[in-house]
């Protein structure tokens, strides 16, 4: 075997024997066999380069690296160059504590990340003057189409909506927002904010402050006027300028948007990026994606979770207003740290510091004798220079640096937090000034717009100045979060396999963060050979004719396909069809998304054993067959099955003239050996956070980019700045043409040093994997769901709702009882209400399997004691999981078990194991008395003493 | 087990409808099984007074940490009053569904809609107690 495929897969050959003899079969080939239906089965295996070594790959990594041109970029439009502080850098971004966590569904092993986006949510909400902030958005463009699609919800969903956009907003941001308004059926009217009528139809604003251009605008009286007319004001905003600018919540906006990179993340040639959105109070069920709340646990200890989450499509299905799941955590992570390393004088000076240095660049540009045309800008200079354009853009180019072409024209420079005097003069130079200049020390904000109001003001953003104090205060926070550097995290449909370290190293890499999105393609060849060998390696997998990279994560290329598909039909004369039929077990997100671009959701039933109702299929199929548009599925299925009927599901769906969209979220177990264009899918998304190892970052970077069938390929995303040639788009999703660059050398990577043979071996081990865990437990378990072979697919479902009657334990004891064994939950209560589904992934060795195995079969004992009466049915070791250091070293000891059944169930946990830092979370509380903000100090100094 | 009232209606939706005080007028909430299966509740929102539905609009949402449910009108008339002590302490609803955590009171449209509803005893057997 390839050295890095073994060290990919968990399990050792002997192990691989050993389990296959559990499962019963002789080989893997046997068992995939069985597993896997017949007719599937991709006819040829997978056609890729061979297997290259890490070494090798890192070298490879290297050469695309040297391809690519750093340049000094002064573009702006939402991007800005920053320094990312080295210890942050080092113990969040390159640190696998940090990328390797799930999601913070399971609050009590999540409290330092949920502390960390808590940080964020306040920076945010200080700094833009509103009450509440979500714990990230994807991006600037997608958070703007996010407030416009509350302002919709607002309004009960009108059919005549108008959007009024500023058309001094970024021309990205313009693009999604238009792109997501045609979905929706909502008309999006461009213009000069101070000339815009609102009508009674009219649901909502954009405005960009400071704008695309630089200009500081006083939109008061735009936001009076729409108020009157019971308008929603949105402000596209950059949260370091409002460090100096009067905040948008001050002057009238309703939401604020934007994008935190500035705050300390590199550029990336576009993302991954934390994009933000705040609102009023009032509008806190419309807000879309996760928020951070505080509540209490059931000691009275001070705690976090997600709050409101059934606001999230994942509950509210095709009634949420957003359909968005995984976003930015990592990076918001990285934002919230920034304005903790810097604190608000420090933000202030960095701000005032970009400030100066652009007054300094008009006031020398000036002098030069070029008009500057605006009094009153932030960062950004907009110069008209006549027909000198081109030679202006070529000087600077010499010197290595981008500038903005704002028209044929005009020129756009945006300076940033790391342009320094020497860098003015070269830009000046650039311009035909005389590099010999004052710096100045004055500002051009109008006196109105100055901001007056205190920010950062809580101690947290001024406790952890020195880096020993922020290394620790990272290190603390870290410790309390359970990763992949702990214990496997068996998420169902989450696939948490190796995030390998080789896989990360190009990551944080100047040559691939240091890029800005709109710089000349030129400058980005060797980004360009790495897109266009993995959209070959990725269409090769899935075997479709075209890739689009753009969708940056799951969610979006659900959205993204769909879109496709509409513009397909209406290319075809058969826009009317706009019906999406979706199986009651999909994922909420499906429905969600199904609405956004949209359709109507009709719902298909699942049978008894899990698979879609095929006597159901085909009468909605009859019901709607002319206006059928598309079918939603996932495969292997939600239940975690190889569905047998599948082509026969897509054969109908097409000959109805409908399309098939696969929901890749299943993909790890089909990689190598099936291919969802050979099935019959048209579309289907996949999360390169999930089968191709970006990691998952806490709740996010992720990646969800679509293959298409050649009929789609003229439909898939273009983009406006960058222009991808794709004549019948059906738009743009994301604000950057290839969503989130920086983190695609990862999937780049494994695909190379796994190679074909590597891939398809994975893919079998999973299957593996997910087949012994179910094998170890089918005699303690009932077991829901298996393929026609008694084999399941790479994760299964395990029925505890049998529980609540014979021992008044739910889905959520078992839940926090495996934290006191050391590990994370499954997914719970997905797909089926109650049960827990379990997905191993390739990359856990036997003994996890076995040490995981071990924990279920003795939490089963467990239970077992409470169904006869051994232990206690109001207060045991389930009920009152999971148990904090805090807990058990108390004098006081009353419960009916004992201290050592309680925090050391299982041998290994005695050397080792991640001490839940809060006991079982009191979410209603949280709900009722929402607090979206860092709690205030007394608080915490009252957190120090449980009340309960 | 969960209480199911002898003398009140039911829907299948899982609300319950009481007499008013004056004739023609009923008092809807949900019932103690409904609360049970939506766990915690955190927040619900209900219409406005003289807001007019049919049988089986819907009159408000209600959300439980990991639940969201519509809530239906089990008959068709005018909304005479809502409990406004329930935006307050949605907690109410888990506490004491039949009595305080009454949701509207409804000045009925058809007075006869009402014998069509489920009895305590259908209620019971609809939710399989």
């Amino acid at each position: 075997m390839n050295d890095f495929v073994s060290r990919h897969l968990g399990p050792r050959p002997h192990d691989i024997a050993a389990m296959l003899d559990a499962v019963g079969y002789d080989s893997l080939d046997a068992l995939i066999d069985s597993a896997v239906p017949p007719d599937i089965r991709s006819p040829k295996p997978l056609d890729l380069p061979a297997a290259r070594s890490e070494r090798d790959v890192l070298a490879g990594l290297r050469g695309f690296a040297d391809q690519n041109q750093v340049y000094r970029s002064y573009i702006g439009m939402g991007y800005a160059d920053c320094v990312v502080p080295p210890v942050i850098l080092r113990n969040i971004l390159e640190n696998p504590g940090w990328y390797t966590a799930y999601t913070p569904y399971q609050a009590e092993i999540s409290q330092g990340r949920l502390e960390a986006l808590l940080n964020f949510q306040t920076m945010v909400s200080d700094l833009t003057g509103l009450a509440i902030a979500n714990a990230s958005l994807l991006d600037e463009g997608t958070a703007a189409a996010e407030a416009m699609a509350m302002a919709f919800a607002l309004n009960k969903s009108p059919s005549d909506a108008v959007f009024c956009v500023d058309v001094n907003c970024h021309p990205q941001s313009i693009a999604v927002v238009e792109t997501r308004a045609r979905g929706r059926g909502i008309r999006v009217e461009i213009g000069d904010p101070s000339a815009m009528t609102f009508d009674t139809n009219v649901i909502g604003v954009l405005l960009q402050y400071p704008a695309s251009d630089g200009r500081i605008v006083d939109f008061t009286a735009v936001a009076d006027r729409a108020h009157e007319a019971g308008v929603l004001v949105i402000a596209a905003t950059d949260l370091l300028s409002l460090a100096l600018l009067t905040p948008p919540g001050e002057w009238g906006a309703d939401v604020a948007v934007g994008n935190s990179q500035r705050f300390g993340v590199p550029l990336g040639y576009g993302g991954p990026h934390a994009a933000f959105f705040a609102t009023h109070d009032q509008y806190k069920r419309l807000l879309p994606g996760r928020v951070i709340g505080v509540t209490k646990d059931r000691a009275g200890r001070r705690a976090y979770r997600m709050a409101l989450q059934t606001r999230e499509q994942h509950i509210r299905r095709e009634k949420a207003t957003s359909n968005v799941c995984t976003a930015q955590v990592l990076l918001a992570v990285m934002a919230g740290m920034y304005a903790v390393y810097h604190g608000p004088k420090g933000i202030k000076a960095i701000a005032q510091r970009v400030h100066n240095r652009a007054v300094t660049l008009a006031s020398a540009l000036r002098t030069a004798g070029l008009d500057v045309r605006h009094e009153a800008f932030f960062d950004t200079v907009a110069v008209e220079v006549g027909d000198r354009a081109s030679a202006i853009h070529n000087a600077a180019a010499a010197q290595s640096i981008n500038l903005r072409p704002l028209s044929s024209t005009q020129i756009g420079v945006t300076v940033d937090e790391t342009t320094t005097h020497a860098d003015l003069a070269v830009l000046v130079e650039s311009f035909g000034g005389d590099p010999k200049f004052a710096d100045a020390t004055d500002t051009v904000i109008p006196a109105d717009l100055r901001r007056t109001s205190d920010f950062l003001t809580h101690p947290v953003f001024s406790r952890f100045h020195s880096e020993t104090e922020m290394l620790r205060y990272l290190k603390r926070l870290e410790n309390r979060d359970l990763s992949l550097t702990h214990a496997m995290i068996p998420l169902g449909s989450c696939t948490m396999k190796l995030n390998a370290t080789t896989e990360m190293e190009a990551v944080s890499w100047p040559e691939f963060g240091g890029i800005h999105p709109f710089a000349p393609r030129e400058q980005a060849a060797g980004y360009a050979e790495m897109f266009a060998q993995l959209e070959v390696q990725l269409a090769e997998i899935t075997g479709f004719a075209g890739i689009s990279l753009q969708p940056n994560a799951g969610s979006q290329g659900e959205l993204t396909g769909l879109l496709v598909i509409k513009a397909y039909h209406q290319e075809r004369g058969e826009g009317h069809r706009n019906v999406c039929l979706i199986p009651k077990s999909a994922h909420g997100t499906n429905p969600a998304s199904a609405i956004m671009a949209g359709l109507k959701v009709v719902p298909v039933m699942t049978d008894d054993a899990g698979n879609v109702d095929m006597g159901d299929l085909r009468a909605k199929i009859g019901q709607h067959g002319d206006d059928l548009a598309a079918l939603m599925i996932t495969y292997p299925s939600t239940h975690g099955v190889f569905e047998v009927t599948i082509k026969e599901i897509c054969q109908a769906i097409h000959d109805a003239g409908g399309q098939v969209y696969m929901d890749g979220a299943n993909l790890n177990a089909m990689v190598g050996i099936a291919r969802p264009g050979e099935i019959g899918a048209d579309v289907c998304h996949l999360n390169l956070h999930k089968t191709f190892c970006i990691p998952h970052g806490g709740g996010g970077p992720g990646m969800g980019p679509i293959g298409v069938a050649a009929h789609l390929v003229p439909h898939l995303p273009d983009h406006p700045v960058v222009p991808l040639g794709i004549d019948k788009s059906c738009g743009t999703v994301s604000a950057a043409p290839w969503g989130s660059p920086s983190i695609l050398p990862i999937s780049w990577s494994y695909i190379a040093m796994m190679g074909p043979d590597g891939l398809t071996e994975a893919t079998k081990v999973a299957v593996l994997n997910a087949n012994y865990i179910a094998k170890r437990l089918e005699d303690h378990y009932d077991l829901l769901y298996a393929g026609p072979s008694g084999l399941i697919a790479h994760e299964c479902i395990l029925d505890t709702r049998p529980f609540k009657q014979s021992a008044g334990i739910e889905v959520e004891d078992l839940a926090k009882r495996l934290m006191d064994y050391g590990f994370h939950a499954p997914t719970i209560s997905f797909p089926v209400p109650g049960t827990m589904m379990i997905e191993p992934t390739e990359s856990e060795s036997k003994e996890e399997l076995d040490r995981f195995c071990d924990a279920m079969i003795a939490i089963r004992e467990e239970i077992r004691a409470v169904e006869t009466g051994t232990a206690d049915r109001d207060q045991n070791v389930l009920n009152m999981s999971p148990h904090t250091m805090e807990d058990v070293v108390a004098d006081a000891w009353n419960r009916p078990y004992s201290r050592e059944q309680a925090a050391f169930p299982a041998p290994d946990t005695r050397k080792s194991k991640l001490w839940p830092a809060v006991g079982r979370i009191d979410a209603a509380y949280g709900d009722r008395h929402l607090v979206c903000t860092c709690p205030p100090m007394e608080e915490y100094e009252e957190a120090a003493q449980p009340v309960g | 087990m969960s209480d199911i009232p002898g003398d009140l209606h039911y829907s299948e939706e899982h609300e319950y409808i009481k007499p008013g005080d004056e004739a023609g007028t009923v008092v809807i909430g949900i019932t103690d099984y409904a609360q049970g299966e939506l766990g915690d509740v955190v927040y619900i929102e209900l219409p406005d007074v003289g807001t007019t539905f049919d049988r089986m609009d819907v009159f408000g949402t209600i959300e439980a940490v990991k639940a969201v449910s519509e809530l239906f009108m089990p008959v068709a008339g005018e909304i005479l009053e809502v409990n406004g002590a329930l935006q307050a302490d949605p907690a109410l609803i888990n506490r004491d569904p039949y009595d305080e955590a009454w949701m509207i009171k409804v000045q009925l449209r058809s007075p006869g809609q009402v014998n069509e509803l489920l009895t305590a005893t259908d209620y019971a057997t609809h939710i399989g107690e």
